[in-house]
């Protein structure tokens, strides 16, 4: 075959994925641009934008009503439960990927199926049944009242939401960081350890540093759909707190598309330039310290 | 001398299976000591006990006096060049040899002057901002050396870490080591499945096979006086005959009755008797002490091997002299040509060279389509 024949061949096959790549991820994204930076009879304007950042509703605390920027308390809202979220599936989910990558193969493939059924369920399912264990009646309760622990109150709160996030999008952070731990080369550790490095030393400075390539893709992939997710804050929040995703949910639901997309819009990019930081930030570290 | 590290009936079974079967062993200061055996036999498993990467299951590693059967390896005072070498990949040169020190904490300006001892020793100053994977495999080895040589430790342990260089380097890298070791005075314990390299480097052999050690000593003991068959088989070239002792310095094999050099066996003993292929002479049939027919001539440049076939047994010979194919000839052998061993669980496996020609020529093809295959990766490699 020649050179000429083998570069069409590759085209030619990889012809369906651009296609669908153009279809499904180009346009829309040109649309949600162009609906962002656009009014309802379709002419150009930076209102949308502008919107997000300057409107102001009053909130009233019992002693005296705030002025506050709406979208600015819901996006940092947003981001500061995203934050916690996702912090608190790396606290869990890197030791657990750890201890994975260094079980028997059998072991591994245990843990792995495990962590993978509930992704196979749905995710409204899901966020149901916390709110049955999370209710005031709910299971957690008849639990701890079956106990003589007293009962406490949670749905509705912020840890309910946070609750709910973590469990979502958990195997999310345990398979990127587990597939990079499982590659780990083990005489590492040893030689590690043979030039003097007990334990947390050999974590400090060989399997954390090797295993951030691991740790940033499974922080981005929980970050960014904890941060615009909507459902299971209106489900375990009680609709109490109000996220960027539903800001985006409540404007296109009133048909307010063109303030949706600026939203939708302004996330990505700030979003975009976090994980662009980040990734920064971390090649360096890898290459010098 | 000064005993360094002491091996006590050292027994380690994996999933049932015994490595190491009472193992005893003494390592002096100072000293360059190689294991030496075929893949399976031990060897890097005990090199990793006295890393203390794994704990024998009975036996005791004394270490200074001490036993250090519980001491983990972060607090052993040796340092272990691995296989493949294991230099980190998020670390520069510079930083892979200081690892230890800044474990230490050791101030900044004195891990820069030892750093750039070390570097200056190994031969590779001016790398120290290269990123370890764009080192060529002789550097990265260079590297692996420095890095555990920079903490000072009493024992360097070394395991096979010149197999994934080329002939040439590996020659240099010998000669290289070989220095290192006189010039820091750091007892060294090499692990090495290659015969030549152990003569060549150590100032003591250890033979190892099955999990047993089958003989300790200089590598000229090793060779004149192997212990049996399995040593006299795995270190260089032997014709191995079944004989028998007849008396004191007298011995009879192959249908004669030689002359020889040992004594102190039972009358009338079964024995393994060792003739090394250049210690034997072609002589005239009619001077000769054996008759035979040569049945093979490979020219090696320093000299001819040459097999010879007496009444079924085929000799190896090693001669300057050219003797062509079905020409008769006499062998002739000294009496300290002789080497005579007690019967052993070894005896009749080694040292016939009856299959010699096509199983030398298997395993020439084997090795060149090997040569090929790791020329082109380090081709690409260098891409």
């Amino acid at each position: 075959m020649n050179k000429k024949t083998r570069s069409l061949i590759q085209r030619m096959t990889l012809t369906p994925y651009s296609i669908w790549a153009a279809l499904f991820i180009v346009v829309p994204l040109i649309f949600v641009a162009y609906y962002a930076f656009t009014d309802n009879s379709f002419r150009f304007t930076f209102d949308n934008i502008t919107r997000f950042f300057t409107a102001t509703s009053q909130i009233d605390d019992g002693e005296s009503v705030r002025e506050v920027r709406t979208y600015l308390v819901i996006f940092m809202r947003s981001l500061k439960l995203a934050v916690i979220s996702t912090f608190i599936c790396l606290l869990m989910g890197y030791p657990l990927a750890y201890i994975m990558a260094r079980a028997k193969a059998r072991t591994q493939s245990i843990l792995l199926t495990l962590i993978m059924i509930p992704m196979w369920m749905n995710f409204l399912i899901r966020t149901y049944a916390w709110m049955t264990i999370l209710q005031d009646t709910g299971i957690l309760n008849s639990f701890l009242s079956a106990l003589h622990l007293g009962r406490i109150h949670i749905i509705g709160t912020e840890s309910a939401v946070v609750i709910g996030m973590v469990y979502d999008y958990f195997p999310y952070m345990v398979l990127p960081i587990y597939s990079v731990m499982a590659k780990l080369d083990v005489r590492l550790l040893e030689a590690a350890s043979d030039l003097g490095c007990p334990a947390v030393s050999v974590l400090r400075r060989v399997i954390w540093p090797l295993s951030l390539p691991g740790v940033l893709s499974g922080v981005t992939m929980v970050l960014i759909p904890s941060i615009s997710t909507f459902y299971i804050s209106q489900k375990l929040g009680n609709g109490k707190f109000f996220l960027i995703g539903d800001a985006i949910e409540g404007q296109y639901v009133a048909n307010n598309l063109h303030f949706a997309a600026a939203i939708a819009f302004i996330l990505m990019v700030i979003l975009l330039a976090c994980m662009a930081l980040v990734q920064k930030l971390a090649n360096r570290k890898i290459i010098v310290a | 001398m000064k005993k360094i590290i002491e091996l006590k009936n050292i027994t380690k079974a994996f999933d049932g299976d015994v490595v190491l079967d009472h193992i005893n062993l003494d390592i002096y200061d100072n000293e360059f000591l190689t294991l030496l055996g075929p893949s399976g036999c031990g060897k890097t498993t005990t090199l990793r006990i006295i890393g203390g990467f794994e704990t024998a299951d009975e036996g005791d590693v004394i270490f200074m006096g001490e036993n250090i059967n519980e001491l983990p390896p972060h607090k052993r005072n040796v340092n272990t060049v691995f296989q493949r070498y294991a230099l980190f990949p998020h670390l520069n040169v510079f930083e892979n040899v200081a690892f230890s020190l800044r474990e230490k904490k050791m101030p900044k300006d004195e891990i820069n002057k030892k750093v750039t001892e070390m570097l200056a020793l190994v031969a590779l100053k001016g790398f120290e901002k290269r990123s370890v994977s764009s080192l060529s495999g002789g550097q990265q080895q260079r590297v692996a050396i420095a890095r555990a040589l920079v903490n000072q430790p009493k024992v360097l342990l070394l395991d096979e870490p010149l197999a994934a260089l080329d002939l040439k380097l590996r020659k240099d890298m010998q000669v290289e080591l070989k220095n290192i070791q006189k010039a820091t005075g750091i007892t060294f314990v090499f692990v090495t499945h290659d015969q030549e390299e152990a003569l060549s480097m150590s100032d003591t052999v250890v033979v190892m096979s099955e999990g047993r050690i089958q003989q300790i000593g200089t590598p000229v003991d090793i060779y004149n006086e192997p212990e049996n068959a399995f040593v006299a088989d795995f270190i260089g070239e032997s014709n191995i005959l079944d004989g028998v002792m007849l008396e004191d310095r007298k011995v009879s094999f192959a249908g004669h009755v030689f002359p020889c050099v040992d004594s102190g066996f039972e009358r009338r003993e079964p024995v393994d008797v060792v003739v090394r292929p250049e210690d034997v002479d072609i002589v005239s049939e009619e001077k000769g002490q054996l008759r035979g027919v040569v049945t093979s001539v490979t020219f090696l440049g320093v000299h001819y091997e040459i097999i010879v076939d007496i009444s079924g047994f085929k000799w190896m010979i090693q001669t300057t002299d050219f003797h062509d194919v079905d020409e008769h000839v006499g062998l002739f052998i000294e009496p300290d040509a002789i080497h005579i061993m007690k019967k052993s669980k070894y005896s009749g496996m080694f040292g016939d060279y009856s299959s010699f020609s096509d199983e030398m020529d298997e395993i020439g093809e084997v090795e060149l389509e090997v040569l090929e295959e790791m020329e082109t990766e380090s081709e690409s490699g260098h891409e």
